[in-house]
């Protein structure tokens, strides 16, 4: 890892904590967003959507609706333009295994709330007013949509979705073991289904820019995706169609793939040869991908004094019946503790809904509360303290991955900093012994993991003549904070300002970089940002040595520091040339340069990387009445290096709030008899809202790691993961009551 | 949304009169429910009368009581002086309710004909009585955790999502309308109505007939009161139960008794026998008790509603305490005092 | 046309409306079923106001109409003839001392410092309505603003830094004036 980014030995804005770069343009309203871009003539897509879950079309009249006037046309299925033929062609860069869903393909209906026609007009409300009038005659047949109902029908993927991990072979013999155990625990966990809900709903805006050259803007996390996709469907060259998305108003993973609006939006403005945008409605937002549900068993055998003997996680997950959705739900505690005979298993049960998706820390948000909450029953039953309990069965290497060690895993630092800024010593572990007056206080913990990775990507940096600097590639900022570290990286790496540096996202003209996901943009795009912006000062230090009585004259490159903007001997500032003398010496206007960033091939044989956080949480409870307040939540996060304390802080904080949300609130409820969500609407769909959230105390450990050369692990997820267990914990703690099914509403509690 | 002839009325005159000549028309004032079921096209009036110029927006004492008329927005209400001297309870139900931005548009008038948060209802994709009646009412035996538990009918298991009308339930206004056949006035508990065979007729008021005002009367005793709201989440959220309750005091005895539920039911959800089972007993856990194992005796729950019996049991018990001990609910302080 | 008292107008007809938009007062033709916030993003490219859920459940929405905050989504144009909006675009001209050296509301440099957003789609909303609540003066405390923000959910989960941001402007004693006449409750 490198020791700082700027020469000096010293980083000025790296590890400091710097607002967002794109803060003025966000308080002003003048950040624009995919479904806001404005084009001459532009026309406005409305979505009907499928009121049964499966069965058929018979019939679509579609006469009421093309009669209004401004209504341009309504494609359905019947008369749907020809796109690619071939499943193949639909599969974007992150798709799972499978056939992915074609919008208005034929007759048939997959799931409740399907995309059955589009209604183009001149322009939203006559839209929106036509598709009122679209009637529908269905023929239904009856939906599955309960994963219990499907339990028997599970089965295990035939092919692995790349890039996740399918559970290793089991070791030991963990039947055996668990019967013989003295300290048994046997339990079934549940999270309801979630939905993302970014607070942007999904949009699609598709500039016509004549010659069949389009311009679109795409909520998506990651431009090349949808570009991708958009060639492959419709045909197009790739250089006829630029796609782009400065801005993303949240994405948490639903933007990972491109979903049915931008294909409903290309597909009209082809066939329309005019621009055309659509927007999702809310409640079209419970149409698409979501986290699915889960049935899980936890069996853990122990010694008496809390040692694991047996450890199985067993999981049965909803998919689709066109795609093979998966995600790591069950490795998590055979890579979190130490335990000699393991059977970890991972099946899907097919059911009529859309395929769900990678939500915020996918599966791990799922397992880990599972199996942190069961570490918390191992804890009761052997009168271990939880933290005591974790650190008997700690281990420092991955047995799901051969026993290879960790990178880098300063957990026990979470553990140790997060209980004393908590007061955890503090804890009367009795259940329901801790009050303030009417309210039972609960106090309880959980660990936290999530894979650290990097992704192959590129990055450019641009020097102009006037000393300022372009950084950038394609990927996307989800208010992840993408635009200001690489501001801070560029700006210390060349002993720039900050103000000096713009940094370019979301555009296909720039440099390639995967979807934004998965906590691997800061690695990976930071190292590419770095790699451009070191290419480029070589190349403008060749130009200065070049200069007439140049003072770096005979200097070698590892011996000059870049800082304010000059190049300066190292330890002999006085000789030094400043960016823009050696660019007009040289009598160049424009510096630029492409860098790659790939993961440590060497370092990733011999290690593997994990986040970690210890979370603990503070419930009170009233007694009487069940009603939940989570007063306190401490969130001791080991994640390498910290680029930015500020925007790294409030990614904690995004993620602590949406797994209250997962503990306490969130779960989309399905009418299994319509196969349909019901609480599609923010009003009945609960996310936390501001009064719901109290003191947050984020913690990073200090923790050094060497799997790219920033020595960052990534914090899009890590918030979040463990934290509906340290609720659960808590509760339990509270009311003596153990809650395995989230979340925990107040007739769980009371019930 | 539907396309929609617009008249700006200015006189009531001139809104009954809109009215009469187009019998799909709706009042509009706040919007801040209409719009929302407009958009669902649960709503399809084919004309909205903007009332919002009607002189109808002023809070007036009158006979010791409060004058509220129909336009004053639910925000004015709850902080205005007066009410919140004669009527606190009115303010906090109103306060627990909805978002600062909704309170600022919503109407007096418009808050006592918002309609149901069922979700079936608000799907034109699944059948309801209310909506489409004759069509069926899946929300029973389907996901009905937040539905009635008391008044239901076969027909229609909805409850009505106000909490202002719950406190005014409690505080037994009465409401001020004026129609195509004069003006009358509707006492509270006889506004809006149980869903029996009919369940999409959410009130008694007649075709054509606006709210002027809403009269609540004097009380003598605005000490004892509460509005205790429990939901989802902590704010912003319609109660699973709620409760009103306001208590006339003689020492440590019960003069009167007034309790209202809410989110129990297609109306405010009131039982007199129980009032009355309060009367002249001591201020105790045990009379709280017996008044709401009394109510409860004739909540009928449904598949996924259970808790709330135990719920709302415990709440009137809680509530009660509660306006007995002078210690009403903060709406800002989450802890159940 | 123009609106008469009592008379229909009929369902195909746009009308004429004044509506002074962050200062500006200007003539404008809706039809009646066209909401506030439609206006300001597909008609006038105002389009710092956010369309988040449209049924009054974001608050991402939120405008001060008079000074007072609504949601935009649930406002017909048509109804608020010759009101004052302000939006997100315009927040900067009611900074009561007049703005900062950056040309921003005292609102917009805390949301910046406390780090009070992250995607920002729902910050122009939570900037309205920070104005909106300091404009109606009810809320002071650390939990009489979570309560009063409550109107706006931010699913980035930036709540405790817009409680900072707000409270920071507050005990500033910079709560901006701009609100007309009457506006303040």
């Amino acid at each position: 890892m490198v020791a700082t980014f700027s020469s000096t030995g010293k980083d000025t804005f790296v590890g400091s904590p710097r607002s967002r770069v794109d803060g003025p343009a966000k308080v002003t309203g003048l950040a624009k967003y995919a479904g806001e871009f404005a084009a001459p003539d532009l026309a406005h897509g409305y979505v009907v959507s499928s009121a049964i879950a499966k069965g058929r079309i018979k019939a679509i009249d579609t006469a009421a609706a093309e009669a209004v006037p401004g209504v341009v046309k309504v494609f359905t299925h019947e008369n749907r333009p020809r796109t690619a033929w071939l499943n193949y062609n639909y599969q974007d860069a992150v798709a799972p295994p499978g056939a992915p869903f074609r919008a208005l393909y034929d007759d048939k209906i997959h799931y409740s709330g399907q995309p059955v026609a589009l209604v183009v007009a001149e322009d939203f409300e006559t839209a929106r007013h036509a598709a009122s009038l679209v009637s529908l005659d269905y023929e239904a047949e009856e939906p599955l949509t309960d994963t219990e109902a499907a339990r028997d029908l599970a089965y295990r993927p035939s092919m692995n979705r790349n890039g996740i991990k399918p559970p290793p072979k089991p070791w030991g013999d963990p039947d055996q073991a668990y019967d013989q155990a003295p300290v048994k625990i046997r339990e079934d966990y549940r999270l309801a289904i979630e939905h993302h809900n970014p607070m942007e709903p999904h949009a699609s805006t598709v500039v016509y820019e004549g010659d069949g050259r389009y311009t679109v803007y795409d909520k998506i996390q990651g431009v090349s995706n949808s570009q991708g996709y958009l060639a492959s469907v419709f045909g197009l060259n790739k250089d006829d169609l630029r796609v782009m998305n400065p801005y993303l108003g949240g994405g948490f993973g639903s933007g990972l793939r491109p979903q049915y609006q931008l294909f409903l939006a290309m597909l009209a403005a082809r066939e329309l040869e005019r621009s055309v945008r659509v927007v999702l409605t809310r409640d079209q937002m419970w149409s698409f991908t979501y986290r699915p549900d889960a049935l899980q068993t936890i069996t853990l055998g122990a010694a008496q004094d809390g040692t694991l003997q047996a450890l199985r996680h067993d999981a049965i997950e909803g998919t689709s019946h066109f795609e093979d959705y998966q995600e790591v739900v069950v490795n998590w505690a055979a890579i979190l503790y130490k335990c000699d005979n393991v059977e970890l298993t991972y099946r899907l049960a097919k059911l009529d809904t859309f395929t769900p998706g990678d939500m915020r820390a996918p599966g791990a948000v799922t397992g880990v509360f599972a199996i942190e909450t069961a570490m918390d029953e191992l804890a009761y039953a052997t009168g271990q303290d939880p933290i005591r309990l974790r650190l008997k069965n700690y281990t420092e290497h991955d047995q799901t991955m051969q026993d290879k060690p960790f990178g880098s895993k300063a957990l026990k630092s979470c553990f140790a900093q997060g209980a004393e800024r908590f007061g955890w010593d503090k804890r009367d572990p009795e259940p329901r012994a801790m009050r303030d007056g009417r309210e039972l206080v609960g106090w309880g913990m959980a660990t936290g993991v999530w894979e650290s990775m990097m992704m192959q990507t590129s990055a450019h940096a641009i020097l102009t003549a006037d000393g300022k600097l372009e950084v950038g590639n394609s990927t996307g900022d989800l208010g992840t904070g993408t635009y200001t570290i690489l501001t801070q990286i560029a700006a210390d790496t060349l002993g720039l300002t900050m103000e000096d540096v713009t940094t370019k996202l979301g555009d296909t003209r720039l440099p390639e970089a995967p979807v934004a996901g998965g906590s691997w943009t800061a690695a990976s795009s930071g190292t590419a940002v770095m790699k451009a912006c070191r290419d480029v000062g070589e190349q403008v230090f060749r130009l200065a040595r070049q200069m007439e009585n140049s003072p770096l004259a005979n200097v070698d490159f590892d011996r000059v520091a870049f800082t304010d903007g000059r190049i300066e001997v190292a330890g002999d500032p006085g000789r030094s040339v400043t960016l823009v003398e050696a660019m007009r010496a040289g009598g160049v206007d424009r510096l630029e340069a492409t860098a790659q960033a790939a993961p440590d091939k060497d370092f990733n044989d011999a290690y593997e990387a994990y986040t970690h956080s210890a979370i603990f949480a503070e419930v009170k409870v009233d007694e009487e009445l069940g009603q939940v307040r989570l007063t306190r939540i401490v969130s001791a996060v080991a994640a390498g290096k910290i680029l930015n304390p500020k925007t790294a802080r409030s990614q904690i904080l995004g993620g602590v709030v949406m797994g209250i949300g997962s503990a306490l609130e969130e779960e989309s409820m399905l009418d299994h008899r319509l196969g349909r969500f019901m609480n599609h609407n923010l009003g009945e769909y609960h996310v936390p809202v501001n009064a719901d959230i109290y003191d947050i105390d984020v913690i990073f450990v200090e923790e050094e790691d060497k799997a790219n050369p920033l020595g960052v692990k990534g914090l899009g997820e890590i918030g979040i993961v463990g934290t509906a267990g340290a609720i659960a914990n808590a509760v339990f703690h509270a009311t003596g009551k153990r809650i395995r099914h989230l979340p925990i509403t107040v007739d769980k509690i009371i019930g | 949304m539907n396309r929609f002839e617009y008249v700006r009325a200015g006189t009531v005159a001139e809104a009954v009169q809109a009215y009469a000549a187009e019998p799909n028309a709706r009042f509009i004032a706040g919007g801040t429910n209409l719009l929302d079921l407009m958009k669902y096209n649960v709503e399809r009036p084919g004309r909205l009368i903007d009332i919002t110029r009607l002189p109808l927006a002023s809070i007036e004492e009158r006979e010791g009581g409060l004058r509220i008329g129909a336009l004053v927005t639910n925000a004015d209400v709850a902080y205005d002086a007066r009410v919140r001297a004669k009527a606190p309870l009115l303010a906090d139900a109103i306060l627990a309710g909805a978002s600062a931005q909704l309170r600022n548009a919503a109407s007096t008038g418009g808050n006592l004909l918002q309609r149901t948060r069922c979700y079936y209802f608000y799907d034109e994709g699944t059948p309801c009585n209310k909506r489409l009646p004759g069509s069926g009412c899946p929300a029973i035996g389907g996901v009905n955790r937040i539905h009635a538990i008391f008044g239901t009918s076969e027909h229609c298991i909805a409850t009505h999502p106000s909490d202002m009308c719950v406190a005014l339930a409690a505080l037994e206004a009465n409401v001020q309308v004026s129609g195509p056949e004069g003006d009358r006035s509707i006492a509270f508990a006889d506004f809006h109505r149980l869903p029996g065979d009919a369940p999409e007729i959410d009130t008694n008021l007649k075709p054509g007939e606006i709210v002027i005002s809403v009269d609540v009367p004097a009380r003598e005793d605005s000490q004892h009161y509460t509005y205790l709201k429990l939901r989802d989440r902590l704010s912003y959220a319609f109660a699973l139960v709620s409760v009103a309750a306001a208590l006339e005091l003689d020492g440590e005895m019960i003069r009167s008794a007034r309790l209202a539920l809410g989110g129990v039911a297609h109306k405010p959800w009131r039982n007199q026998e129980a009032e009355a089972l309060l009367q002249g007993k001591p201020a105790t856990r045990a009379s709280f008790q017996a008044a709401a194992d009394l109510i409860m005796r004739e909540a009928k729950p449904q598949s996924a509603n259970g808790f709330k019996v135990e719920l709302a049991r415990r709440a009137i018990v809680r509530g009660l305490e509660q306006a007995a001990a002078g210690t009403p609910q903060s709406l800002t302080d989450k802890r159940i005092r | 046309m123009l609106i008469e008292s009592g008379s229909p107008v009929p369902a195909d007809t746009r009308v004429g409306i004044s509506l002074t938009i962050n200062g500006e007062t200007r003539a404008l033709q809706v039809a009646p079923w066209t909401s506030l916030l439609d206006l300001l993003r597909e008609q006038l490219d105002l389009t710092g106001t956010k369309k988040g859920c449209d049924h009054g459940q974001c608050g991402a929405c939120t405008v001060l109409i008079n000074g007072i905050r609504v949601n935009s989504c649930l406002t017909l144009a048509v109804m608020k003839d010759g009101a004052e909006i302000t939006t997100v675009e315009g927040l900067s001209a009611l900074a009561a001392g007049g703005a900062g050296a950056n040309g921003l509301h005292p609102i917009q440099d805390a949301f910046i410092a406390h780090d009070a957003f992250q995607c920002g789609y729902c910050t122009s909303g939570q900037l309205c309505s920070s104005v909106g609540l300091m404009n109606e003066g009810h809320a002071h405390s650390r939990d009489e603003i979570r309560e009063a923000m409550s109107g706006n959910l931010c699913r980035c989960g930036a709540y405790t830094n817009i409680v900072d941001a707000i409270e920071d402007v507050m005990q500033a004693g910079t709560t901006p004036a701009g609100a007309p006449q009457g506006a303040a409750r």
